[in-house]
């Protein structure tokens, strides 16, 4: 949604709270303020939603099993995975309960698994059980040999990263939230009890301002006088994702034993009926650094071999590279400070996804606390219905009522994501719709498939330019 | 809904097919396609060559598509294009979603011609950013001739084999400066007068032993990272364009979908003589067989695969299902060893018929102008032939041995002797 040029001068009305950055935990906290009276900005540098840190994940909907016990992270995980649970069901966010089994492949990583059950029990998950061997093979048969034991997580899930975070914006626009795209913050002033932010298409004014800014929260807690208590250092994930053909071959999410530093390589399905190969970790100094290496990729290549070997001969469908918002600390950067009426979530490395509802919750009761008035809205909508781009439920191709009602739901343009004219035309006209055709594939899943646009991409281009109600 | 044949795919092999089939009398023949016209890629491909050794005339893709659209029409097939083939309820019971909603089509017998594409960036794994500019041939094709968009500032094309000469004019045609040809084989392998006509006309080189190792720009396409494989040097090319062509894989989904056992080379259904797969009464023709021969040899396919269908339904066997689909006889595959890729078709059932147009195809990975190419079954040889081997083109092996080979376990092995 490109923003109409704000008042140079700052003359504009003064918004309650302005949240900066729109990545899933931004529209998250959109979206649990957007449950009371108040008035609402949130601005983001990138031309949508949801494209830091956000887009670029493992996909999972994370139980914490595994989080530090007694920290936030762990807590917050425990709530927000809840909490997603429940409203993905409402938004038609796409959700799978595969369950994951963490696979011990040395004699000393299966040492390590009691641990892992006893911190798993620390954080208040208590279905976590050992599977012998044999019984992994059972439930994976493509699983490769050299497997020794394992933990089964049967809660752990997948989600759809993409949706998440359009449908918490989805729900606060509707809202009355004002959602600025293509709009960076440059700075910071704070007088008489408000703050004015310069962004790059004018001045804003507000009461509060909350830092959600990812890969960028250190630089937006210095220009608010925050107490620069941390800095970010992206780690940069690569991640394979195979073609659909390849789903098959395994039924869990796949984990490895982790490590200090990192969750390690895992081999996971993804809502979509794709297989995802990832993440790699290694620390990087730019920030916009999503570039994939020949080097990432082959260590990638190397590990998948290891755990479903079958998988290497599948096309890769797609290779891309993620940042995580890293800090120099373990646990989130969650804080309040009601003398600057500033508040700051960061440092939200990996998680982020499955603890958004709950972090926006947390941040949101804090700033209660911190005199925010939060007097309920008595007439909010609830969960908007997003399009469905899972593959476990039905796709308007698969659904013969709606091809009656508007046969351009019968119409596939995309032919290996089987994504119809309709759902296009839907995208261009929602809500928050896309800016460009990046922005299209995540909302539809067009031109994500194998042939990545051979069949389809000048299709796709002509109804993207002929904008919603166009014919192409 | 019942047809006597099913057709999935509206391209050169699908088409011939249905012509074929409603000329032998072989029923109700339904063609579905998933693209808005019938037609296949040629419909995108604008430039001449098309129809030599089918129609023995020449014309331009366009011109071919619709003259075998036109003629399947003539001929009494049904021809549904915007009609996508998702799945299989059952064998031969496809499963159809189009604007008109979703239907189930029984066919007693299915001939799969879903063709073949390029390997993308991603499938490739070249590294780097994620930015616009960056595609396959038939995107490149259609985003020119069908949405008529130009293409400024300068092109590299990855690929020097005829595609990749296709890929350089239609680049020209759209405004695009192509820099060069980047190709990791040690020549170019497509005609002589192409390359020469590259260089001359268009005055774009080719670079051989030479990859793409990195992709860079962060929004828009900025640049490339081009190694010499002999020196290990990498240069940084400015380009605004980035084509991947070639590298064809079958496009073989509806193919694994309804159970049919895939050859590890040419990454297609495996086929016997008669294009029959593994499953009963289903068969397979043109690129899904072959990635990539040109659009007359994959209509010839379709002819010779209607041929069989039509003798399948015309003799009925006891059961009353179609003999040539049932695993009558036993099969034997047919392999091939390093530098060979792939040979297609790829088993034999007993008795075979002499495959599409008498002969097998096969594909080298590597260049030889004089090769020997030694059929072996077990310790017997049952042919030597010989062969030019250039990657990516057509290597073609006489079919005569085949009355030689005997049922067994014992597969088929193709090789390149040695002594070259």
């Amino acid at each position: 949604m490109a923003a109409a040029a704000l008042p140079a001068d700052g003359s504009g009305p003064v918004a309650d709270v302005t949240i900066v950055g729109a990545g899933v935990v931004g529209t998250a906290v959109a979206r649990e303020l957007a449950q009371y009276r108040l008035s609402v900005i949130l601005v983001d540098a990138a031309n949508d939603v949801g494209t830091g840190t956000t887009k670029a994940n493992t996909a999972i909907l994370h139980t914490g099993f595994d989080a530090d016990p007694g920290s936030l992270e762990s807590r917050l995980l425990a709530r927000g995975s809840t909490l997603l649970r429940d409203y993905a069901a409402r938004a038609c966010i796409p959700v799978e309960r595969t369950g994951a089994l963490l696979v011990a492949w040395t004699a000393e990583q299966e040492r390590e698994l009691p641990s892992i059950a006893d911190k798993a029990g620390q954080n208040g998950y208590h279905a976590i059980r050992p599977v012998p061997a044999a019984r992994l093979y059972e439930r994976e048969p493509h699983l490769g040999p050299g497997a020794r034991a394992g933990l089964e997580i049967p809660d752990e899930s997948i989600v759809c990263p993409w949706t998440t975070p359009l449908a918490y914006a989805t729900e606060a626009v509707r809202a009355g939230a004002r959602l600025l795209l293509d709009t960076r913050v440059t700075g910071m002033q704070t007088s008489g009890g408000e703050h004015r932010l310069a962004t790059t298409r004018g001045t804003l004014r507000s009461r509060w301002v909350i830092n959600a800014a990812g890969l960028q929260s250190d630089r937006v807690d210095a220009m608010a006088g925050g107490d620069g208590g941390f800095t970010i250092t992206p780690r940069r994930g690569e991640l394979i994702v195979f073609d659909k053909l390849a789903r098959p071959l395994l039924s869990s999410i796949l984990l490895p034993v982790p490590t200090a530093r990192s969750k390690g390589v895992l081999v996971a399905p993804t809502v979509y009926g794709n297989v995802l190969l990832g993440p790699t970790a290694q620390d990087v100094k730019d920030r916009g650094d999503t570039a994939t290496t020949a080097d990432g990729l082959a260590f990638l290549r190397e590990s998948g071999r290891r755990i479903v070997p079958a998988l290497l001969d599948e096309e890769v469908t797609a290779t891309y590279a993620g940042l995580r918002a890293a800090t120099e600390h373990r646990d989130y950067q969650i804080r309040v400070d009601p003398a600057r009426r500033y508040a700051c979530a960061a440092g939200i490395r990996s998680t982020g996804l499955s603890a958004s509802l709950g972090i926006a919750e947390h941040l949101v009761d804090q700033l209660g606390g911190a005199g925010l008035a939060l007097r309920r809205r008595a007439d909010t909508a609830g969960p908007p219905a997003m399009p469905y781009i899972g593959q476990s439920g039905t796709r308007p191709y698969q659904d013969a009522a709606r091809i009656a009602t508007d046969p351009d739901y019968g119409r596939i343009v995309c032919h290996c994501e089987r994504v119809t004219r309709g759902e296009i035309r839907d995208a261009l006209a929602s809500t928050v719709p896309p800016a460009d055709t990046d922005g299209l594939r995540r909302r539809t899943r067009a031109l994500n498939g194998r042939c990545q646009g051979f069949f389809c991409a000048a299709h796709v281009g002509e109804l993207m330019a002929a904008g919603p109600g166009g014919d192409a | 809904m019942n047809a006597d044949v099913l057709v999935v795919g509206a391209g050169p092999a699908g088409l011939a097919a249905a012509i074929e089939l409603r000329r032998l009398g072989a029923g109700r023949i339904l063609v579905a396609d998933r693209e808005r016209e019938a037609g296949g890629i040629p419909r995108h491909s604008a430039h001449t060559g098309y129809g030599l050794r089918d129609l023995r005339r020449v014309m331009t893709g366009p011109a071919y598509a619709r003259h075998y659209a036109q003629a399947a029409a003539l001929a009494g097939a049904e021809i549904r294009s915007g009609s996508t083939v998702t799945g299989w309820a059952q064998d031969r019971v496809a499963i159809l979603t189009s604007p008109d909603g979703i239907e189930t089509i029984a066919a007693r017998a299915v001939l799969l011609a879903t063709g073949c594409r390029e390997r993308p960036r991603t499938a490739r794994l070249v590294p780097g950013d994620r930015p616009s500019g960056v595609m396959t041939t038939g995107e490149l094709q259609q985003r020119v001739y069908l949405a008529g968009q130009r293409l400024p500032g300068r092109a590299l094309v990855v690929g020097a084999e005829h595609v990749s000469f296709s890929a350089m004019v239609t680049l020209a045609h759209a405004g695009a400066d192509v820099v060069a040809l980047v190709t990791e084989r040690p020549r170019q392998q497509s005609y002589a007068a192409f390359a020469l006509g590259a260089a001359l006309r268009w005055r774009v080189p080719v670079w051989t032993s030479a990859a793409v190792r990195l992709v860079l720009g962060r929004d828009r396409l900025t640049a490339v990272d081009v190694a010499d494989l002999r020196t290990g040097a990498v240069r940084r090319v400015a380009c605004d364009t980035l084509v991947f062509t070639g590298d064809w894989i079958p496009d073989h989904e509806q193919a694994r979908l309804a159970g049919a056992a895939i050859d590890p080379g040419t990454r297609g259904p495996a086929v016997d003589t008669a294009l029959a797969t593994s499953v009963p009464a289903v068969f397979a023709a043109g690129n899904l067989v072959h990635a990539a021969e040109t659009a007359d040899v994959a209509a010839l396919d379709g002819l010779h695969a209607a041929r069989h269908i039509a003798a399948a339904l015309a003799g009925p066997s006891e059961r009353g299902r179609p003999r040539s689909g049932e695993r009558a006889g036993a099969t034997v595959p047919i392999t091939v060893a390093a530098p060979l890729a792939w040979i297609s078709p790829n088993a034999i059932r007993d008795p075979a018929p002499p495959p599409p147009r008498g002969r097998f195809l096969l594909r080298s990975e590597v260049f030889r102008r004089r090769a020997w190419l030694e059929v072996r079954q077990g310790d017997r040889l049952l042919a030597r032939a010989r062969a030019r081997l250039i990657p990516g083109r057509p290597v073609h092996l006489n079919a005569g041995w085949l009355a030689g080979v005997q049922v067994s376990d014992t597969p088929v092995l193709v090789t390149v002797a040695d002594d070259g």
